[in-house]
């Protein structure tokens, strides 16, 4: 895509107004995914299987189909058969078939009058079960002796004489190890492991489906992605994917998490079967057991460094496991681990591995936080080895525009040499520690992306615009889509509405996922403003008798383009929208693509911790974010992005993490057990952000949803290092493992 | 004809080479003929991956125009967060 290059002076963009959603989201009105009803709707509920691996030998719902108030009920032979690929994968993982692969899989559904009674109902249906040996930890899923969840589901990668469990096997890097290790004065070898994480969202999946015997069908849901949702509804229920229409609610957070289907196929084959609306919402506990939290990790890392400081060669090892299906994102942790630093020498390998678990989904910036939580602990333990200064070799090794990534290509222009130079001039870095506190720090990448997108604008009669997006807005997007449309109609940013449009009113959109959404639908508005003004230029050209290419448009007005075109008195947008009818008829624009030009965005964080020794309990005493982002549309929520991200990667690192039974039974399905932090636990974060234009966006945008998440376990860990003196390798830091570190240590 | 790089893990799928060379002026005409060129790559790709040309990385896009001077990277398929 040709662009002109990043504009630079602005008018309303970098400025603050309030979020359009506000007032509806503090006041109570804005309606979520469980808002929504309909006449005649029906409740469904889902059973679910107590066993982590078990063959499912009979289903029998006579006693439930019995039950008064009771209009249908599914299992899995109500879908279709013959999927193959992941449109197979997501089909068995909505509703099982042979086998039950983890605690909390789906095995049959009912639709009733009312929710009780659906529940009583769940009760009445007989499954008989062949209960199988189980595994849930991804190093004992790869050994010879472990369960096999299913034969065959590994791909073209694998070299042969591996598990069945591994399914995939990936290799990356360049230069010779042996030679850059012999160059180092020091060379750490360490291993790690991270536990699953759930992306912690407060609204649970809940949907309203609609679907007649006839293939049409809508449904209303929280999501991210409401294109994704009807392509995965449609294949695995074989329908036309024009035939279902699907419209997003607000949604209470998704961090990745709502990029995929869990209850959605359910909701409308029950409907199918029963004619009437279904409506189903998750329970925390479902939300827990049987949607996607991310991988677990275990890695082996071994880096090299001289006594200047300088990386001499990096190696690392990723086994991640990512549930009962295909999917872990090793790729990624692979690809990224090294990412921030100019090695010339480096090799990763990556295994995904198959267990007893939920299917992970996508939670902010995957695989890559777990990756820097092990490469980052190794570089912060040669620089204590060496005495060096943990962002001053950083700055040494910090890639910059040019330099060849660990995974290939040069990096177009990148701003991490700017995070670090930021965060050392930052105040909280030179703050004197007391007692029992230590301060970490970490770097940290995220690649970003586009993602097929397409927008809409409409001029009003009263000159005013309309804006029709297709990516949900989960953090204030549509105060900055607003920003934008009004920086390139010129006009006041209240005179901007932006709408989320269902799948029936634009062309495709992927989710708002991969911190796409400012960048890729804000450039579709650019461009379909421009389409625009283009129009509303020959509209004053026609009402003048000049050529368009006399008139440009500017601050929100239509004008000769110099003393050549003629003396006319500017036109305004209300103007020219007053006669449209008259004029030539409605005007609007629109922009279709799947643009490349996303770039990436690197931080770095600083944190200081207090351990308290006769506890172990880990308190953030201060916690700096300083991240690139390209240009901030809305400077608050881009502050906002970072701040969520370090306080997810907060509750990852000293609290988060999924427990499993002896059973092989979740053991901790609920947020009492399942600890995210609150507001009480944190301090405010503090924030800096950093503008390295991206050349690929007419503004200079990145994305800066995700690259937040990826610093902080290492930065974290770190800082609990420096306070303790022990390197702790196994997160996340919960007070007991810090309390028997600083036992073993005294 | 334009160098493309790959990833160690695809190296044995073409007797061990790092670098192979195909025609192409577009991405997807550079896929295609590594297919053709290459068939031990085939099953990569058909699975799926990413490719970067001169340091952009391109998830999707066929159309993007490569020269013979272009820095181009095979990748592993890369997806949103």
């Amino acid at each position: 895509m040709a662009l002109d290059g990043p504009k630079q002076d602005f008018k309303y963009i970098g400025t603050r107004p309030e979020r359009p959603d506000g007032w509806d989201k503090v006041t109570g009105k804005a309606r979520f995914g469980a808002d929504f009803s309909m006449p005649g709707m029906l409740h469904g509920a889902i059973l679910r299987s107590p066993h982590a691996h078990a063959k499912i030998i009979k289903i029998d719902a006579t006693k439930a189909l019995a039950l008064k108030g009771v209009k249908a009920v599914v299992t899995r032979a109500d879908f279709p058969e013959g999927l193959e690929g992941e449109d197979w994968n997501i089909q068995e993982n909505v509703m099982a078939g042979e086998k039950a692969l983890y605690d909390g899989h789906a095995v049959a559904a009912v639709a009733a009058t009312s929710q009780l009674i659906a529940r009583d109902a769940l009760k009445l249906i007989e499954v008989e079960y062949e209960v199988l040996p189980h595994v849930t930890d991804v190093d004992k899923a790869m050994a010879e002796d472990a369960p096999v969840i299913r034969e065959g589901a590994a791909d073209y990668s694998v070299p042969e004489g591996m598990h069945p469990n591994v399914v995939r096997y990936m290799e990356s890097g360049r230069g010779d190890l042996e030679k850059g290790f012999a160059e180092a004065d020091l060379v750490i070898e360490e291993s790690f492991t991270t536990e699953a994480a759930h992306q912690g969202y407060i609204e649970p999946h809940a949907c309203v489906a609609n679907l007649g015997a006839d293939g049409k069908g809508d449904l209303w849901c929280c999501t991210q992605g409401h294109w994704f949702v009807r392509q995965m509804c449609t294949a695995v229920l074989g329908l036309e994917a024009t035939q279902l229409r699907v419209t997003p609610s607000e949604i209470g957070g998704g961090f990745g998490g709502k990029t995929t289907v869990f209850i959605d196929p359910v909701a409308l084959a029950l409907s199918r079967k029963a004619g009437r609306p279904v409506k189903l919402v998750m329970s925390r506990s479902e939300v827990l057991r049987a949607t996607g939290p991310t991988a677990s990790a275990s890695m082996d890392i071994k880096m090299g460094m001289t006594k200047e400081g300088k990386i001499t060669a990096a190696s690392g090892t990723f086994r991640m496991q990512g549930g009962a299906f295909p999917g872990a994102p090793v790729d990624v942790t692979t690809m990224l681990a090294f990412a921030n630093y100019d090695i010339e020498h480096v090799h990763h390998v990556g295994y995904d591995v198959m267990t007893n678990r939920p299917k992970q989904a996508a939670y902010r910036a995957p695989g890559a936080p777990m990756g820097a939580f092990a490469t980052e602990s190794v570089l912060d333990e040669l620089c204590r080895g060496l005495g060096l200064d943990p962002i001053e070799t950083r700055l040494k090794n910090a890639v910059k525009e040019g330099t060849p990534a660990t995974f290939g290509p040069k990096f177009p222009p990148v701003g991490l040499i700017e995070t670090l130079e930021e965060a050392r001039a930052h105040p909280n870095y030179s703050v004197k520690l007391g007692p029992n506190q230590g301060r970490g720090v970490a770097s940290g990448y995220w690649m970003n992306w586009g993602g097929e997108t397409s927008a809409s604008v409409a001029i009003g009669d009263d000159g005013s615009v309309q804006v029709s997006i297709g990516t949900v807005d989960i953090g204030g997007s549509r105060a900055s889509m607003a920003l934008m449309a009004a920086e390139a109609f010129g006009i006041p940013y209240e005179n901007v509405r932006v709408s989320i449009a269902d799948t029936g009113s634009l062309g495709i959109n992927e989710p708002t996922h991969g911190s796409r959404a400012t960048f890729a639908s804000g450039l579709a508005i650019i461009e379909a403003s421009r389409e625009a003004t283009r129009k509303l230029c020959q509209r004053a050209a026609d009402k003048w008798g000049i050529d368009a290419d006399a008139v440009t448009w500017e601050d929100g007005c239509a004008k000769p383009s110099g003393p050549n075109a003629g003396e006319f008195d500017p036109l305004t947008i209300a103007e020219i929208a007053a006669e449209m009818g008259s004029t030539g008829g409605p005007i609007s624009g629109h922009h279709e693509s799947t643009p490349d030009g996303f770039g990436g965005s690197f931080g770095t964080h600083v944190v200081d911790v207090e351990v308290d020794p006769e506890t172990g309990r880990t308190t953030i005493l201060r916690y700096l974010v300083v991240q690139d982002a390209g240009k901030a549309i809305h400077p608050a929520y881009v502050e906002g992005q970072f701040q969520g991200g370090a306080v997810q990667g907060i509750g990852w690192t000293l609290n988060e993490e999924y427990i499993y039974g002896e059973d092989g039974r979740l053991q901790n399905p609920i947020f009492l057990d399942y600890r995210v932090p609150v507001a009480s636990d944190l301090p405010m974060i503090d924030t800096v952000i950093v503008e390295v234009p991206n050349p690929g966006h007419p503004y200079g945008v990145r994305g800066v949803g995700e690259t937040g998440i990826t610093p902080p376990l290492p930065a974290i860990a770190n800082a609990v290092r420096d306070a303790i003196g022990v390197r702790m390798k196994k997160l996340p830091l919960t007070p007991p493992r810090v309390l028997a570190a600083i036992k073993a240590r005294d | 004809m334009v160098q493309v790089h790959l990833w160690s893990g695809l190296r044995p799928l073409v007797d061990g080479r790092e670098v192979v060379e195909v025609e192409g002026e577009t991405v997807g005409q550079l896929l295609d003929n590594l297919v053709k060129d290459y068939p031990g790559l085939k099953p990569a790709i058909d699975k799926g991956v990413s490719i970067s040309v001169d340091g952009q990385i391109i998830p999707k896009s066929r159309g993007v125009k490569v020269k013979d001077s272009s820095e181009v990277f095979l990748l592993q398929r890369l997806y949103a967060g």
